[in-house]
């Protein structure tokens, strides 16, 4: 019998620029794993750069502009803004809640801007997990998987962006989270669970105190280790270089590869 | 308190939207702190010194360099006074002083390995300088 044939949805796509560069592998199993889950990923028009952090200051206003851009984009479209770079999710979900919930911030961004029309943090700002268990739904990916990856033991590793500050990014229970392991399960692997899973790996203090990210970077490995992982794997760019970089001897991949591997549009290479 | 410290302690409250005066001085939000080990003033001293207006001391810590913006003092205070959002609005205190740039292109590229993600450097130069 011949299965009904869904329609695509389609969602906006904030790339960002990591994933245009060093964090590809990000980008095209995003694109092409989504495509195979049914939704389709229409990127922004010349979106800039999100500037790679929040800032919490109410008199920040010339930084927050590129993510109200690609935020207006997607409200004219009535679609969802997908991101799927956890420091582009977390950048813009902050300003589309300043955007929504601080009338005087909001108020000098629209002035600065000086559009048409004004903007109040309409849009719907989702993290690619969140699509994947909200939109597409897990029980149906499991459906999808042709390869399992039956035997893996995966640590997820979500960091601080995906999940802080909590009141706004409203993810998952910061302190115990599980959609990054819910999906692993769905892949047919096993999750390992670790205390420093939702612990900071360092982050951009690389470049101002080499040795606290070694610190912090180090305890993140050697404790998913220690709890049995075989790989880790990650949403966020500066995550995975900071592990990588601070000595992890486990593969430290995205999460978007093992879901290609287990959907089977991408060759299971462990490569680093 | 000096009209100078009360004028600064006015500005930093103001641009970080934080209410000092909900702290409990239970200190959760340092015990969570993972740059705690480097820094001079922790995130519960942040509340108290603003509040007090002694931010001078703060301003000279390097302390204001090495919060990783983790957002755990925030998540984790049972008050929701959010410490995090003091030490950002210091730390622009001093990086929008003309010649205050913490960190400069030319010391962005003794970090170029050719794996540094554009993310760290676009986050470091955000919060390092203007
Ligand atoms: S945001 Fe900064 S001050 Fe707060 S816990 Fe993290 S590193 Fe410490
Ligand atoms: S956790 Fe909150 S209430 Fe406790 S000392 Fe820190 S800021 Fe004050």
């Amino acid at each position: 019998m011949l299965r009904k044939r869904t329609k695509m949805m389609k969602v906006s796509y904030f790339p960002g620029c990591t994933l245009k560069n060093k964090a590809v592998q990000l980008d095209i199993y995003a694109r092409k794993c989504a495509e195979a889950l049914g939704v389709s990923l229409e990127e922004i028009e010349n979106w800039q750069c999100c500037g790679g952090v929040f800032s919490t200051a109410k008199d920040e206003i010339a930084t927050k502009l590129s993510s109200v851009r690609a935020l207006k984009e997607a409200k004219e479209k009535n679609r969802p803004l997908v991101t799927v770079c956890s420091a582009c999710h977390n950048v813009i979900k902050q300003t589309n809640h300043a955007m929504s919930t601080d009338a005087e911030f909001a108020g000098k961004v629209n002035r600065y801007m000086a559009e048409d029309t004004d903007y109040a943090g309409e849009t719907e700002v989702m993290h690619y997990l969140e699509m994947l268990r909200d939109l597409v739904g897990f029980d149906k990916i499991k459906e999808k998987v042709v390869k399992p990856l039956t035997g893996k033991k995966i640590a997820a590793y979500y960091g601080c962006l995906l999940l802080r500050p909590n009141s706004v990014m409203k993810m998952d229970n910061p302190e115990n989270p599980r959609i990054i392991e819910d999906l692993i399960r769905a892949l047919g692997a096993e999750p390992v669970m670790y205390a420093n899973r939702n612990e900071c790996c360092g982050g951009y203090v690389i470049m101002e105190s080499p040795s606290l990210a070694e610190k912090k970077s180090q305890a993140v490995v050697e404790n998913a280790k220690s709890a049995g992982a075989e790989i880790i794997t990650t949403a966020c760019p500066l995550c995975r270089y900071n592990l990588l970089k601070n000595g992890a001897d486990i593969p430290v991949i995205y999460f978007t590869e093992l879901l290609a591997q287990a959907l089977g549009l991408k060759e299971d290479t462990d490569e680093q | 308190m000096s009209s100078k410290n009360e004028r600064l302690r006015d500005e930093i409250l103001k641009r970080s939207g934080v209410n000092p005066k909900k702290c409990m001085r239970c200190g959760k939000c340092s015990a969570t702190c993972p740059a705690y080990d480097e820094m001079e003033y922790h995130p519960h001293q942040f509340v108290s010194m603003v509040e007090n207006g002694d931010i001078e001391p703060l301003i000279n810590s390097k302390g204001i360099y090495r919060c990783l913006s983790c957002f755990a003092c925030v998540d984790r205070c049972p008050r929701g006074v959010e410490p995090a959002k003091l030490v950002e609005a210091v730390r622009l205190e001093v990086i929008r002083k003309q010649g205050a740039n913490h960190l400069t292109a030319d010391g962005v590229e003794a970090f170029l390995d050719g794996e540094i993600p554009q993310q760290a450097i676009v986050s470091a130069l955000r919060k390092y300088s203007k």
